[in-house]
């Protein structure tokens, strides 16, 4: 029988807190009622947010990966549904050998379906297939009150759900329309830009042609470059899926490690190999999609007192401005991070009331947690967004004001309809209570 | 290609992962066990994960009812690959001590039915001429330890059991095999009263890919991870003189 227990060792994936949770890892779906009851809960999945949405400092906490239970795939309408806590890697690895893959997947496999629906997550498809959301059919919700609530889109509490960070009530199960693959292989290409106008005039030129596009983007440097990826599903059948990862970090690198000089001559070196190397290949999707998983436990890179990751969206208008008033403050500053990523967002209206993805631009990168000078860092940028009504992602940020959050999310209120008032987190502790 | 798989214990977190593995192969496999729900909710995942077929038979195993009998009515006229016995319960060391009709309970289920569903599937397999029997013990039976030496004795002899039976199998060139595997430390609901975390504790996952691999190949006795070989060398031939003052 599962119950809670104390501890401080589930963190999220930024490991800058490790507050002390009472956790409960049930593996049983009969199980799961039983939890779900009174004040201060939260159900959390893989833990691959960064920042604070998925703690609950002296809280209950609980862990979704044990109920990873497919109950039901149709090979030939690619229809899953499954227990929350199935990973898009066991999901993948099910599906692929029946030609279906995830319609949208994040840059990392190792996240939960009900993590993918509670931040609403988006792809490098953004523009073709809009967010996870939209590929999801019906979902289970159970909450605290005891209700069950068995909800489609169209149903006000689904749209709440759907990017409502978990506060709207645990999801036990969902199904989901998987997307229509020949293989498992991709016709890629990298080219290199050497200014930030460039690389917004390669993303407005490759929407039409390409399923995928993101970029890699050197925020050591001022004038924007980076390598601009874009790809479509090669048509090859073979469906070999990945291998697990294999190699991790067995230990934390030490904080010294990562300074403006290391930033500088890894950023420089990777722009001139990665530019060396651009031009037409054939990639597995693992390689294309999913880059951050070949090295397990990565986080580790950043040292104990772990990272921040700041990903912003900017609307069309203010995009080609901003993101450069962005890149100069981050390669001025000497802090950023190895793997800064600039992509466009399109014009597919997400479903959920509080999802991300506005039309435009958006970047994302990692700061190593540098304490004030680090935190004054990013709200310089958090001006920045606001002035060019932007928004930050909530799967990533564990520092953003109420005032900044509300400012920002204009359908905040009517979300606050439906939340489930046993339900909070760290994050929304700070940004709405 | 796998064919047949019977799993006794099929709701344990080991057995689920080590199924996951045959599922993903196309095997068949029938699921014994106690919960008629958490069989069916297993059932239809290793069905969507590859599985070409899965029963599922509800079953006090540590009753050990004819277990010749059930074992070949879950064979159904197919071939079986592997036998794998997974169920087992912790017990409470200090109620046992105490509280006789506990200890027995132990003793009845980690021992006595398992024996028995081992027995009978030793002459399953030797009658086909192929096959593996994969019964998982525990590193608590290697030394007698006041903490837990009840399970111990128990898992102990089961894996004395297993030894002879494999002995038994070479010693006929049957065809057949069988393996004992001795899990330390496993994050399972079993041993969720323990605090856990660290390099001893190993995942389900870790132990199933070694339970699937010794179902095909390798020694007779086999500890998952395989460094629970070494640590249990030394604890083995530590001296009592210096053991008795350790609260282990």
């Amino acid at each position: 029988m599962s119950a809670f227990r104390t501890t401080t060792g589930l963190t999220s994936w930024g490991r800058v807190d490790r507050p002390r949770q009472d956790v409960a890892t049930p593996r049983w779906a009969d199980e799961l009622a039983g939890l779900v009851g009174g004040e201060r809960l939260l159900a959390v999945g893989l833990g691959r947010s960064y920042g604070d949405s998925g703690l609950n400092p002296d809280g209950r906490v609980v862990a979704m990966r044990g109920l990873d239970r497919v109950h039901g795939f149709d090979a030939a309408t690619g229809v899953v549904r499954a227990d929350a806590g199935l990973s898009l890697d066991d999901l993948i690895r099910l599906a692929l050998p029946h030609g279906w893959f995830p319609a949208v997947v994040p840059g990392t496999k190792y996240v939960t379906l009900g993590g993918a629906i509670a931040n609403d997550i988006h792809g490098k498809n953004h523009h073709r297939e809009g967010t996870f959301g939209r590929h999801v059919r019906r979902l289970c919700l159970l909450r605290t009150d005891g209700s069950v609530r068995e909800l489609a889109p169209g149903d006000p509490l689904f749209a709440a759900t759907v990017g409502g960070l978990g506060l709207t009530g645990v999801i036990a199960w969902a199904e989901i329309q998987l997307s229509p693959v020949s293989g498992a292989w991709m016709a890629s290409e990298d080219i290199a830009f050497n200014r930030l106008s460039e690389f917004f005039d390669l993303a407005e030129a490759s929407e039409a042609g390409f399923d995928y596009t993101v970029s890699w983007i050197d925020c050591t440097t001022r004038n924007g470059r980076g390598i601009f990826s874009r790809a479509n599903p090669d048509g090859s059948p073979d469906r070999t899926p990945h291998d697990p990862p294999k190699i991790a970090l067995p230990l934390d690198f030490p904080s010294f490690a990562l300074n403006p000089l290391t930033l500088k001559a890894f950023n420089t070196f990777r722009f001139a190999a990665k530019s060396a190397m651009a031009g037409k290949k054939t990639v597995h999707y693992e390689t294309f999609q999913f880059p951050l998983d070949a090295i397990g436990q990565w986080n580790r890179l950043y040292g104990p007192k772990g990272f921040y990751q700041y990903q912003c969206a900017i609307p069309s208008a203010a995009a080609r401005d901003a993101t450069a008033e962005l890149m100069s403050q981050i390669a001025r500053s000497g802090q950023g991070s190895f793997l800064a990523v600039l992509k466009t967002f399109g014009d597919v209206p997400s479903p959920g009331l509080l999802s991300f993805p506005i039309k435009g631009a958006t970047l994302a990168l990692d700061f190593q947690n540098g304490g004030d000078a680090t935190l004054r860092l990013l709200e310089r940028l958090d001006r920045v967004v606001l002035e060019a009504g932007g928004r930050l992602y909530p799967a990533k940020d564990g520092r953003i004001s109420a005032a900044m959050f509300r400012a920002s999310y204009p359908n905040l209120e009517e979300f606050m309809k439906h939340r489930d008032p046993g339900l909070t987190s760290a994050f929304w502790r700070r940004v709405a209570a | 290609m796998t064919g047949h798989v019977i799993v006794l214990g099929a709701t344990s977190a080991m057995a689920e992962a080590t199924a996951r593995l045959y599922a993903a192969e196309g095997a068949s496999l029938t699921l014994v066990g106690r919960q008629a729900e958490r069989l069916e909710a297993i059932a239809a995942d290793l069905k969507a994960r590859g599985a070409s077929a899965v029963d599922t038979a509800v079953e006090d195993l540590g009753q050990a009812k004819a277990p010749a009998k059930r074992l070949s009515d879950w064979a159904g006229g197919r071939t079986v690959d592997a036998v794998l016995l997974f169920y087992g319960v912790l017990g409470d060391q200090a109620r046992a001590e105490s509280d006789l009709d506990h200890a027995a309970e132990v003793l009845q289920v980690d021992f006595t039915s398992a024996a028995l569903w081992s027995l009978a599937a030793a002459s399953l397999l030797e009658g086909q001429g192929r096959g593996a029997l994969v019964v998982v013990g525990s590193v608590a039976g290697d030394r007698g330890r006041q903490s837990n030496y009840v399970y111990g004795a128990a898992k102990g002899g089961l894996g004395v059991l297993v030894q002879g039976i494999a002995h038994r199998l070479a010693l006929r060139n049957s065809g057949a095999r069988a393996v004992l595997v001795k899990p330390g430390f496993v994050d399972t609901p079993m041993t969720d009263r323990m605090a856990k975390g660290g390099p001893l504790w190993a995942t389900p996952e870790a132990v199933a890919k070694i339970v699937r691999r010794a179902a095909e190949r390798g020694g007779p006795v086999q500890y998952a991870p395989g460094f629970w070989r070494l640590i249990m060398l030394v604890i083995r031939v530590i001296p009592s003189a210096i053991f008795h003052k350790r609260p282990l």
